[in-house]
């Protein structure tokens, strides 16, 4: 503006001027402006764009992973190779203890048998005609499946002398040749795979040996190092599981309460003052901040068990109190005050105002609040790795005192797995699963609040 | 099994007693007359005073329980056991605690065993009977004593109204302890660490070397100032990424968009902020910095896929919505007359943008830009998966560097050894972060308060 009238100010003397000089300007001056626009719709298409190429990336690495190469083999349960006791009963009189005993000395004799002895078989007996050695014909298998097997033969030793179809999954390093993540064009010093045993791999796909099929292990199974193709996420997302359980029963009702206390009942003084800010500054601490609490209280202190998501649970909990406080209050706030005064006024308590009239208002915010916190929470990472919850645990936790860990550790771990090919495409497709969750729980807040604000 | 029926005993327990209550005060409702108040009051007021002390029975037995028994079982033991020690002792006792339990031992047990063992469960079948029943008997007699003042005048509504309101203070406490608990934790650990190194060494040192904790207390170098410089570095990209963007969106969406666009764009952005760090990690090591190695190799530049700009840059997205959305509140609060004033001169909008919005939003953005701050040096998954982690003092973004939530993850991973330099060195280094992000936050905090009264 100042340029304006400086313009106006030089030009005054001679109007015919005048409008020639503010002409001239307004042509910079639009032309400024077009650019101006310009900055900001390169800024939104800056932010659109990076959206987009976040989620391109993902699915077009971790889409693939969601299928995989799964071997049916007709699989003898030579009893030449196995040969072992009959597995032993609880017998009436014997205590828990013994048949037990008995039982392991069993399943011990049942893990010696040499099962690779039976997979190289069954994988010959695919392909007849292909030369290849003991150790190249087991390679195209994951080193998880021999006790697949095992396990189906402790199930039901009936097994032993019959030939059974079973899906076996493929190895990582098959999988990988097989979908062309590998240049094919590389030498043979570069490949995992031997020569002999990527051609058997080309093999049993064109007869029919090997299908991709939907890789319902990633849902099924625990984490693994030894069998990359069979590592899965449930542990993790029972970790997970615990861990927003311990959050919502505790984040919940302690932030509703703090909220109704310091928006409805706290006097102004200098204490509750020094809650608010410090409920404030609570939301901003860098999240690894509430890790260094877990490790030296919980874990240190309370000699709580390490990655267990019990302790994740109330770290996390710490961690999502401040944004559910925050969020009721602000909800509370948005109460008409209208309300207060009728019920007030009718001759209610101020608790009863709160419980019976105020609160039931604010459902529909809290119920969002406490969602988004959860999701928040459930993507959490830096806190869990110092309490210890980026260990390898390859069980699905019974109880929340269990070791255990979570989708985003989950993801940490994987990515940083030696075998980079395959865990790439792996941990893309952790991130869709986690990611998938998240959206969910949003879509879910969205969908009741709108719900229930139509019905109040 | 025991807990549940605890848990059994305490539900009847207190529907028991608020029946009591609520038909007791029924009774003694004068004819036509009223009672002070309503029977459901009466009701929870009793059951209040029959749970405490039932509660409170239990919880002391929870708490020593162990030691009680542990005691027991030592007293059972002939003399020769209790004089072992150490882990054959630890063995007797689980022996015995299998045989108690009922589940056995293999092999024969020793005669001492078995009768160690019946003692300890008669022993705990005793304990558990007699504290329900005491827990049975103090709850009955607080329901006694509660139901005998029941009268038509008892106030028993302000005295429920009363405990409920010390919940609800207990509840807003929890937000208090938490903060006590952070700066507590942190400035205990960080003073130990300070006994094994001088705080001038760790604050001023210019080289950061630990070692590690095996070579011996003491040893090592740890300079603080290596990783500031990587905070400092990486989050000055990152606030250079995201401050053009944020601003230019927020400005975009307020002052030019359509509302059907606004309505569209502003979610999409705001995904930005949902997404997991740890995503936002994968992301960077897989696609930007591959991404931007190439185009330093094209240009003859030497950048390292993780380094400084690569985590800078994947921070910059990720605080994009946090300022964008920020920026927007704070640009809609400036009044309507401002602009309309500067319009009305002839200014163009994006002079009026420039000249009179934004000067006018200044403190509020400020604000705005020092919580962004804040959580970039908080951030911690981008930095341990893409900052390459390499604690030397370099100005070149394209090299690797370390930052101070990097160091603390990398410190303290799984590690509950606290008495080594090596791992308290995290919660010095945990100490530096929290009051640097505290200052931000309040200094932050402060500047948007002012500037939301200012017009409101």
């Amino acid at each position: 503006m100042a340029e304006i009238l400086s313009q106006t100010q030089t030009a005054s003397d001679a109007p015919g001027d005048t409008l020639k000089t503010i002409r001239s300007g307004l042509t910079r001056r639009h032309a400024r402006e077009r650019r101006f626009r310009a900055y900001g719709i390169a800024a939104i298409c800056a932010a659109l764009g990076a959206v987009l190429i976040l989620f391109s990336m993902i699915l077009a690495k971790g889409i693939p992973a969601f299928t995989q190469a799964s071997l049916t083999l007709d699989v003898f349960f030579d009893p030449a190779v196995i040969e072992v006791d009959p597995r032993p009963e609880p017998q009436p009189g014997q205590s828990p203890a013994d048949y037990q005993k008995a039982r392991l000395d069993w399943e011990r004799q049942v893990t010696l048998v040499n099962w690779n002895r039976i997979l190289e078989a069954a994988i010959r007996q695919a392909a007849p005609d292909m030369e290849v050695d003991t150790r190249q014909a087991l390679s195209i298998v994951e080193t998880s499946e021999r006790f697949v097997l095992r396990d189906r033969f402790v199930e039901n030793p009936a097994l032993l002398g019959q030939t059974v179809k079973v899906d076996l999954l493929a190895s990582a390093n098959v999988d990988n040749w097989l979908k062309g993540n590998i240049d094919r064009s590389l030498p043979d010093s570069q490949q995992q795979l031997s020569a002999p045993a990527r051609a058997l791999a080309d093999r049993l796909l064109e007869n029919g040996t090997i299908r991709f099929a939907f890789a319902t292990q990633i849902f099924t199974n625990v984490d693994s190092r030894s069998a990359p193709a069979s590592a899965g996420l449930a542990g993790a997302f029972m970790g997970s599981l615990y861990m927003m359980l311990v959050v919502i029963v505790l984040a919940v009702p302690l932030g509703v309460g703090s909220a109704v206390y310091l928006e409805e009942f706290a006097p102004k003084n200098r204490f509750t003052d020094l809650i608010e800010v410090n409920i404030n500054n609570l939301a901003a601490v860098p999240s690894i901040v509430f890790g260094l609490l877990g490790a030296a209280v919980f874990i240190n202190y309370f000699r709580l068990p390490l990655s267990a998501p019990l302790v994740g649970g109330l770290v996390l909990t710490l961690m999502t109190l401040p944004t559910i406080i925050i969020a009721t209050r602000s909800a509370l706030r948005a109460v008409p005050p209208s309300l207060r005064q009728a019920a007030l006024g009718l001759g209610a308590s101020r608790m009863q105002t709160v419980f019976h009239h105020v609160l039931p208002v604010t459902y529909p915010g809290i119920l969002t609040a406490t969602i988004i916190g959860v999701a928040q929470a459930l993507g959490e990472t830096a806190p869990l790795l110092l309490i210890g919850m980026n260990a390898f645990v390859a069980a699905v936790p019974a109880t929340p005192l269990d070791q255990s860990t979570a989708l985003p550790v989950q993801i940490y771990l994987w990515q940083g797995n030696e075998n980079r090919n395959f865990f790439e495409a792996r941990t893309s497709a952790a991130i869709i699963v986690l990611l998938g969750l998240m959206i969910t729980l949003n879509a879910l807040a969205i969908y009741l609040r709108t719900r229930l604000e139509r019905r109040t | 099994m025991n807990s549940l029926i605890v848990a059994t005993l305490l539900l009847i327990l207190i529907g028991f007693a608020y029946q009591v209550g609520w038909s007791r005060s029924r009774q003694v409702a004068p004819a036509g007359g009223r009672l002070h108040s309503r029977p459901n009051y009466h009701g929870a007021r009793v059951a209040i005073w029959a749970l405490v002390p039932a509660l409170l029975i239990l919880g002391l037995w929870a708490f020593f329980s162990d030691a009680a028994s542990r005691a027991f079982v030592m007293a059972q033991l002939p003399s020769d056991v209790r004089a072992m020690g150490g882990s054959e002792l630890a063995q007797a006792l689980s022996r015995i605690e299998q045989i108690a339990t009922g589940f056995g031992v293999v092999g024969e047990p020793a005669p001492y065993e078995s009768a160690a063992g019946q003692a300890l469960r008669e022993f705990r079948n005793l304990a558990f009977a007699l504290v329900v029943a005491a827990a049975a008997g103090t709850g009955a007699l607080g329901l006694y004593l509660a139901r005998r003042r029941i009268a038509p005048r008892l106030r028993a509504r302000d005295e429920v109204e009363r405990v409920v309101r010390y919940l609800l203070i207990a509840c807003s406490v929890v937000a208090i302890l938490t903060t006590i608990g952070i700066v507590a934790s942190l400035l205990t650990e960080a003073l130990r660490f300070f006994t094994f190194v001088s705080p001038i060494d760790f604050f001023f040192g210019t080289v950061w070397n630990p070692r590690f904790s095996t070579v011996g207390a003491g040893t090592g170098e740890y300079g603080l100032l290596p990783l500031l410089w990587g905070t400092v570095m990486i989050a000055s990209i990152a606030m250079l990424v995201s401050l053009p963007i944020g601003l230019m969106t927020a400005v975009y969406l307020t002052q030019y968009a359509r509302p059907n666009i606004r309505n569209a764009v502003k979610p999409v952005v705001e995904v930005l902020a949902g997404i997991p760090t740890i995503v936002y990690g994968f992301f960077a090591l897989v696609t930007v910095g591959p991404f931007l190695a190439g185009i330093g190799d094209l240009v003859g530049l030497d950048i390292r896929a993780t380094s400084a700009l690569t985590a800078g840059i994947v921070m910059g997205i990720m605080i994009i919505p946090f300022i964008s959305s920020l920026s927007d509140d704070i640009i809609r609060q400036v009044p309507r007359a401002m602009r309309d004033g500067s319009l009305g001169l002839g200014a163009t909008q994006s002079e009026t943008i420039r000249r009179v919005i934004l000067p006018a939003a200044l403190p509020g953005i400020v604000g705005a830009f020092l919580l962004a701050v804040s959580r970039a040096i908080g951030e911690t998954m981008i930095v341990v998966l893409a900052a390459g982690n390499s604690p030397y003092l370099r100005l070149n973004p394209g090299e690797p560097v370390s930052t101070v939530t990097v160091t603390i993850v990398n410190q303290l991973t799984g590690d509950t050894d606290f008495a080594s330099p090596q791992s308290l060195v995290a919660f010095a280094l945990g100490l530096t972060l929290f009051l640097m992000t505290l200052i931000l936050n309040v200094v932050a905090l402060f500047i948007v308060r002012r500037y939301r009264e200012q017009y409101e």
